[in-house]
């Protein structure tokens, strides 16, 4: 217990926060979504995983290079996601939640075996860009720049979200809608389209998260779904009333779950679940969750 | 609240009802009692345990309106424990499955004491992460075989005496198995703990304002549905020999959800229809890899969009339009 090595302690906070910069970016969207739609976007881990493949395409079929994945993959799934709201889930606001949630699920599953069926189980390499390779020798550590540039723009992206939302006059109407989308739309502003383009922000979020994952983990069909089960853990634990409690759970929930690493490792898959569970226990709605 | 459960508003004829329900029932065992005669009888076994599951995952979502998305940790621990007293501990079959049936229903306590705190979309959330916290130790812990699975079980002989080596023998157990937990569930449905369970899921906070404690009915409604969930594992684990990391992978929950709604969730036999359907598809499809995932997902989306009374749902249905008519 005591004779900790720095480098590797380190080293293990700095991949928790790498994980917690994913979680905060999913489980962001998923808020998001859920604030205004209602629906528990199943899809997600899916999506995630088509923005590091948009990622991987771009870059190996047409070779453009990841600042322009960086900016077109979050479009391109967003699209798709703005489809998927139009043709399906649209049809199913009347009805009770959990059909959102299986809808969802359903379209994961056609997703990753479409990419299961083109691409195969085994993972796909992306290279890391050549400006961020490399890192800095902070003297306790090693820092490699790639790293640090995911969690500080994962950051960056997530507080000018919550600036959108809770700051900006956008926001107001967005909050306003999911209090009561009735009587912000009889003010005469387009609800559905607002949703709509909800639906597509939020899904955008979790390709962006792809793109940010593709160079540190190999890009394979199977990357989202295990993932996506724990960012739920992490909704439950924050509780899907506040953005900023989102994004705060998020990176908690990695750092935590990097210092598992290192001094239980045996633990590390599971330690998440084990929080939900005493936070179910003790204060069911979630940290930042209202009853 | 009764759009959650298309199959719930459906008019009451009670008399009407039950001679359904008994003239179904007298089908479908006949046709389970002569199927081996013209079908493979280790996918009629196969079937069988998935129709257990799904009726009792039903139980759940289709009475009580709780959608649990983790109840492969009911099928997988209860397969793992019973394989596990079978092979190592000698236990005979017939107390190797009800080690698993124990495990799954302690463990549906536990779970269900932590999950019923929140409802609805949440419930389904905490289950499911659960069930991959479930997942994990399994992957994990020594006695499972982590990737390998319990392999070889042996069938044993039933009380000492009937050898479930023999195919026939175990397939007619497996039925009897079957019907007794479809039974079970039958009653429950059917009794005045059964009304209340369906009055909170119609709406809770009446019931609640009745004087029910709701959180108990629910309770009760997971634990036996873990049970049972169980009972279908362990037999399974027996069945084929075989404990593996496929029954409880999140997949395996997702398929439970599938089976039930394409068969009609919140109804007697819908469970059944699509257990059949889904372990149809994946025996005859299996060569096609991944194409099975696709095709349930597609499943998925065309019930949720455009067939949510599922097949047994519209069945009925139509059979009461036509009596009416007539």
């Amino acid at each position: 217990m005591f004779d900790i090595s720095i480098p590797a302690l380190m080293g293990q906070l700095l991949v928790g926060l790498i994980n917690g910069s994913f979680y905060a970016l999913l489980s962001l969207g998923l808020a998001v979504i859920f604030g205004l739609l209602n629906i528990i976007n199943f899809t997600h881990g899916a999506q995630y995983m088509m923005g590091a493949f948009v990622a991987y395409f771009l870059l190996n079929k047409l070779g453009l290079n990841y600042w322009w994945a960086l900016v077109i993959a979050p479009l391109a799934v967003g699209a798709t996601g703005v489809v998927i709201e139009r043709l399906m889930l649209k049809q199913l606001y009347k009805l009770d939640h959990l059909y959102g949630l299986l809808l969802t699920f359903g379209l994961a599953l056609i997703i990753e075996g479409i990419f299961r069926n083109e691409f195969g189980s085994a993972g796909l390499p992306y290279s890391m860009p050549e400006v961020l390779s490399g890192g800095f020798n902070l003297g306790f550590m090693f820092l490699p720049k790639y790293r640090a540039w995911v969690i500080v723009a994962s950051l960056v992206i997530c507080l000018s979200t919550w600036f959108l939302i809770e700051r900006t006059k956008l926001g107001a109407y967005l909050r306003a809608a999911t209090e009561n989308p009735a009587l912000v739309q009889a003010f005469g502003i387009n609800v559905p389209r607002m949703i709509t383009l909800t639906y597509g922000f939020g899904v955008g979020l979790a390709a962006l998260a792809g793109v940010f994952a593709a160079p540190i983990y190999q890009v394979s069909p199977q990357m989202g779904s295990s993932l996506i089960i724990v960012v739920f853990a992490v909704v439950v634990i924050g509780g899907m009333g506040s953005i900023m409690g989102s994004i705060l759970t998020g990176f908690g929930l990695g750092v935590i779950e990097g210092l598992t690493k290192y001094f239980y490792p045996e633990a590390s898959n599971t330690v998440i679940f084990v929080i939900m569970a005493i936070v179910l226990m003790f204060r069911p709605q979630g940290l930042f969750g209202q009853r | 609240m009764s759009e959650q459960n298309p199959n719930a508003s459906a008019a009451h004829d009670p008399v009407w009802e039950a001679r359904y329900h008994r003239n179904a029932f007298i089908l479908m065992t006949v046709f389970f009692i002569v199927a081996p005669a013209f079908i493979y009888p280790v996918f009629l076994m196969k079937a069988l345990c998935f129709a257990l599951f799904a009726c009792a995952f039903n139980l759940l979502l289709g009475f009580g309106g709780l959608l649990s998305f983790g109840h492969a940790m009911f099928l997988g621990m209860a397969g793992y424990l019973s394989a596990h007293a079978a092979k190592v501990w000698g236990f005979p079959p017939e107390f190797a499955i009800l080690t698993g049936t124990v495990t799954a229903t302690v463990l549906g306590f536990i779970v269900g004491l932590l999950a019923i705190r929140r409802a609805g979309i949440y419930f389904a959330m905490i289950t499911l992460a659960l069930a991959q916290m479930v997942f994990f130790y399994c992957l994990q812990a020594p006695f499972t075989g982590g990737e390998d699975g319990i392999q070889s079980v042996p069938r044993g002989r039933l009380f000492g005496l009937l050898d479930l080596g023999n195919p026939m023998a175990m397939y007619y157990v497996v039925l009897a198995i079957f019907t007794a937990g479809f039974l079970l569930i039958y009653r429950v449905i059917h009794s005045p703990y059964g009304q209340v369970l369906k009055a909170i899921r119609e709406n809770e906070p009446r019931a609640i304002s009745l004087g029910y404690r709701t959180e108990r009915y629910k309770l009760v409604a997971f634990v036996l549905s873990a049970g049972l969930a169980g009972l279908a594992g362990a037999t399974k684990a027996i069945v084929f020999q075989l404990a593996s990391l496929t029954d409880v992978h999140w997949s395996m929950s997702g398929e439970v959800v599938l089976m039930t709604l394409l068969g009609g969730m919140g109804t007697i036999f819908g469970p059944v229809a699509g257990a059949f359907v889904i372990a149809a598809m994946e025996n005859y499809l299996s060569e096609l890899g991944a194409w099975v995932t696709i095709a349930q997902g597609i499943i998925f989306v065309i019930c949720v969009l455009a067939f949510r009374r599922g097949i047994m749902g519209e069945l009925e249905a139509f059979l009461r339009k036509r009596r009416k008519q007539g």
